[in-house]
């Protein structure tokens, strides 16, 4: 016999505004298998909490059923309630009329008639739940990070120093990332390198972390605290073990053309190379595309001169498998393409160019060597206009609806460096607002233009074009209310950024969910913003959202406490709603193993009576719980209705259906 | 059909004399030379073994039952049977090591129901030429082209190809498949979808649910099936419309889905005549459209495309949205 409980909250306001509590607590009183229905004002709270617990002693309840907001919120909190009574907490159930009901309609009658129906529902499901125990599983003490920017280096250090093995998985060939492009840092114009390269350096003298560098995530097996992961190091035709990143194969290279991309593609470099001189590991690659030997199979210089015999050009990918009990994922981004926006001529014209290659051309170890020159003829550029804004804020399409954070501090920076180095300078700075909330920032801000004069002008630019070798930068004085033309000799671009495109790819890899601009999605915006929707999944820097450098370093570090605190543990608590196989109806045909996204289903052969003292072998489904994680996939592909789910049975859910079409 | 008759004999008898195999799977003469009923024989007793133009039915599904017997069995497959005994090998519902498959060729099976069709009455004996049923009859001979009497299933032959055969007989030259088998569907999907509701409304019901569609269809293996399951909770629910029963076909077609070889038996059963194989037809045609083309039994252990997730699939959105047109 049933003895449910229906505790309805109020929310505060939140639920009780929208929904007449009072008519549902009623409603539900009369429902079959209903002993007890009340209302409170917040279930959650610790006297909520209480009132539940006295109920299910005093009414010996068989299960309860709170009417708040989305399982995703509480259902923990009222199982740990329901446990603490005496009550198994798989005897809960959650009707979700906040989200599901009050946020969404205006309406009270509408809102109250649905309230009722979610929580008849609730009951209807609970009639058929059973009480489950959960089992557990061990923890892998490793954790993987990929990527291996600032944010991933702080993450893996971190883990590292509380005592756990890390391994990054980085795809170019060195550790360092975005930051080691830079030139100084906002808001302390403190040079990047000085701050990042001994971050790199520890990580690769740490005895905990291991560097997988040149390599990429290839597939994701597994669950939290268990992670199978095979990692795909692609081959750089140069033996780490033996490279010495002497440099001679570099100087000896005959096919110098390759483009730089650490330098933004602003110079070139050999076929065979190392990033740049702090490179972590400081070991050669070579580009198979630009690569003479490997390409025609005649040359072998870099091999012939390399004293340290490291050059193996029959290098080939090979593949490593790992196992993890947590990932941190910290791919990071780049600038977008301005291929949308031939307004500002940057495919036209050589001095036109992004933020991040200005960096590389203010940068000692640049391609000028640190002086700013313009790249098209080398000359001292004597005006400057910076453009911000370029692809972000923009609601048209062209570019990405969201502001980039980063780039009203850089250009500030730009800027100020600018006019400290080279006074002789006049600089511009078309705005549409500028936004430097956070420590030091505005302050940063306003010394570019009370202390160093750069001309701030509030407006777009519509165009720039090219007239007598002067770029002619077009846009509106907002403030003056006129369209000015500033010739200039040297245009740089503001340029939105993007997640890294290799993103999408890990996503998929790893079960964990994008928003529309290819950001991961974080579990929970305010209250879980480095844990992922899936478990045992972090985020760390640009790949959840656009942020600086201490931002990203501030979340890395959260990153890792949240890693660090699932490596501590030594068993992990299950999930028991998780697929079983029905023996008797099971006809061992395979497709819920071809479906189960984490290989937890196998057969056996069994043998079964059959009847008149005989016996049949059969092949039947067997899942082993450790690994289900209870998707459910597998019982809505059994033809044979043999796969169920614990806590979401057919029956369960057929029950609901019945429940809400009831009138 | 003779021709082919005799070899298969003199197969099914050298195999069961070299003990190579302990039974053999075929068809039994009945009353008449339409009757025939699939049957098996054992070395001693080979009495009544027939293979005629009216041995049209898929002999696959008895082989579940076969597979867990002692022993090995002979067993005749047309082409397309082929593809029915390979997808049961993919479902781990029978063994390969159970039987020797012998692929035997195929210009098509008649439907007795044309035949009649045609006039023939008083039926006094049949034979058979490569072409023609030629009918004794009280009201004398009567010549039946074959072409002209063909079952559903053949006219819309998928495949000439033996998708398994542990050797082959074949008399003469087996005429190419059909490659237009999809017309019928795209016939369908030109309709409106008030056309097409008012069409399928009139077939099914027709429908007197005697199961047989089921009981035949070499997918429909299940131990229990989930419209005999008690425990399903749906068992003794009363309709709450007229058409709510005739959804036992749209389910099983979704049972049945990407499973189903377009082997025609369930028509071919259908004593309403109900062409229900369009339904199945229509999901393999989407499932092509949508996933890449994919023969169920074309190869052991192929993942059907609906339990295959790769990159390249489309999204779900797409699939609704064509299912729309």
């Amino acid at each position: 016999m049933h003895r449910i409980g229906v505790f309805v909250c109020h929310c505060g306001s939140n639920i009780a505004a929208t929904v007449d509590v009072e008519r549902v607590s009623n409603a539900l009183a009369h429902e079959p298998g209903v002993v007890h229905s009340v209302n409170y004002q917040y279930m959650c709270s610790e006297n909520g909490q209480q009132l539940i617990k006295n109920a299910i002693k005093e009414h010996n309840l068989s299960g309860i059923v709170v009417c708040s907001c989305s399982p995703r919120m509480h259902e923990a909190t009222f199982r740990k309630t329901a446990e603490a009574a005496g009550l198994n907490p798989y005897m809960v159930e959650i009707a979700n009329i906040r989200e599901q009901c009050s946020w969404i309609h205006k309406d009270v009658e509408e809102a109250t008639e649905k309230a009722i129906v979610l929580a008849r529902t609730a009951v209807a499901k609970l009639t058929l739940n059973k009480p489950l125990v959960a089992g557990e599983t061990g923890v892998t003490k490793r954790a993987l990070v990929i990527g291996g920017g600032i944010a991933g280096i702080q993450a893996a250090l971190d883990i590292a120093d509380a005592g756990y093995e890390v391994d990054i998985v980085e795809k170019n060939p060195t550790i360092g990332g975005r930051m080691a492009q830079l030139d100084k840092t906002f808001p302390t114009l403190d040079c990047s390198a000085c701050i990042l390269t001994p971050k790199m350096v520890d990580c690769a003298q740490h005895e905990k972390i291991n560097i997988y560098s040149y390599s990429e995530v290839d597939k994701v097996k597994g669950f939290v605290g268990n992670f199978k992961v095979t990692i795909k190091k692609k081959a750089r035709y140069v033996d780490e073990t033996k490279c010495t990143g002497c440099g001679v194969c570099m100087t000896n290279c005959p096919s110098k053309k390759g483009l730089n991309s650490f330098n933004m593609d602003l110079n070139t470099r050999p076929a065979i190379y190392i990033p740049f001189a702090q490179a972590i590991p400081n070991v050669a690659v070579i580009d198979p595309e630009q690569c003479i030997k490997l390409k025609s199979g005649k040359c072998g210089l870099c091999s012939m001169k390399c004293g340290a015999n490291a050059i193996d050009y029959k290098q080939q990918d090979s593949f490593v498998e790992r196992e993890y009990g947590a990932i941190v994922v910290a791919t990071g981004f780049k600038p977008i393409s301005l291929e949308n926006f031939n307004e500002y001529g940057y495919a036209d014209n050589k001095d036109v160019i992004t933020s991040l290659e200005l960096e590389r051309l203010m940068n000692a170890a640049g391609p000028s060597k640190g002086t700013l020159v313009r790249p098209s003829d080398g000359e001292h550029p004597h005006v400057i206009t910076f453009i911000q804004c370029v692809g972000s804020r923009d609601v048209s399409g062209c570019g990405k609806p969201y502001c980039s954070k980063i780039c009203c501090m850089y250009t500030a920076k730009h800027a100020m460096l600018i006019r400290e180095k080279y006074p002789d300078t006049q600089v511009n700075v078309f705005y549409i607002d500028v936004r430097t909330p956070g420590k030091n920032y505005d302050e940063f801000y306003r010394r570019a233009v009370e202390q160093y004069g750069v001309n701030y002008i509030k407006g777009m630019v519509g165009k720039v074009y090219n007239e007598n070798g002067k770029l002619m930068v077009q846009g509106s004085n907002l403030i003056d209310n006129e369209q000015v033309t500033i010739a200039s000799d040297l245009v740089v671009l503001a340029t939105a950024i993007e997640p890294d495109p290799s993103v999408k790819d890990l996503a998929t890899k790893l079960t964990i969910s994008i928003d529309t601009n290819n950001f991961l999605t974080e579990a929970h915006a305010k209250l879980k913003p480095v844990e992922c929707a899936t478990a045992g999944v972090y985020l760390a820097g640009v790949c959840q959202g656009p942020k600086d450098i201490p931002e990203t370093v501030a979340q890395a570090s959260a990153a890792a406490s949240k890693v660090i605190g699932l490596l501590a543990k030594d068993k992990l608590k299950g999930n028991p709603c998780v697929a079983h196989a029905n023996e008797m109806t099971c006809t061992g045909c395979s497709q819920c193993a071809e479906v189960c996204p984490y290989g937890a289903i196998t057969y056996e052969n069994k043998e079964f009576r059959i009847g008149g003292g005989k016996t049949e072998k059969r092949r039947v489904a067997s899942v082993n719980p450790a690994v289900c994680q209870g998707c459910g996939a597998c019982t809505v592909t059994c033809p044979s209705g043999a796969m169920d789910l614990h806590g979401f049975s057919s029956a369960q859910i057929l029950k609901e259906v019945e429940a809400i079409c009831k009138r | 059909m003779q021709g082919l008759e005799k070899l298969m004999l003199e197969k099914a008898n050298a195999l069961l004399q070299s003990g190579e195999v302990d039974r053999v799977i075929g068809w039994k003469k009945g009353e008449s030379y339409y009757d025939v009923s699939p049957a098996t024989f054992t070395k001693d007793n080979l009495e009544g073994f027939v293979y005629n133009c009216f041995c049209g039915a898929n002999l696959s599904k008895y082989l579940v039952a076969e597979s867990k017997k002692e022993g090995k069995m002979l067993v005749f497959l047309k082409p397309c049977d082929t593809y029915s005994f390979n997808q049961l090998l993919s479902e781990h519902r029978i063994e390969k090591e159970k039987f020797y498959v012998v692929g035997v060729g195929c210009n098509g099976h008649l439907d007795m129901n044309k035949v009649y069709a045609q006039g023939v009455e008083g039926i006094l004996s049949m034979s058979e030429d490569e072409n023609n049923l030629i009918v004794e009859t009280v009201y004398g001979q009567k010549i039946v082209e074959k072409e002209s009497a063909l079952l559903i299933k053949c006219l819309t032959c998928k495949s000439k190809e033996f998708a398994v055969a542990d050797e082959t007989l074949v008399v003469g030259e087996m005429k190419p498949a059909n490659p237009n088998r999809f017309e019928e569907v795209e016939k369908l999907e030109s309709m409106t979808e008030a056309e097409r509701y008012a069409f399928w409304k009139e077939q099914l019901s027709k429908c007197i649910r005697c199961n047989a569609c089921r009981n035949a269809c070499p997918a429909c293996t299940c131990i229990n099936c989930v419209f005999d399951n008690n425990a399903s909770g749906i068992s003794a629910k009363a309709n709450a419309d007229e058409f709510e029963e005739k959804l036992f076909h749209i389910i099983r077609a979704y049972h049945v889905a990407g499973r189903c070889t377009d082997c025609g038996e369930c028509s071919r059963v259908c004593p309403q005549n109900i062409p229900l194989h369009l339904i199945n037809r229509k999901v393999i045609k989407d499932i092509n459209e949508n996933y890449g083309d994919y023969q169920a039994g074309a190869e052991v252990n192929a993942r059907n495309p609906l339990v295959n997730y790769t990159k390249a699939d489309v999204e779900a959105k797409e699939v609704v949205e064509g299912g729309n047109k």
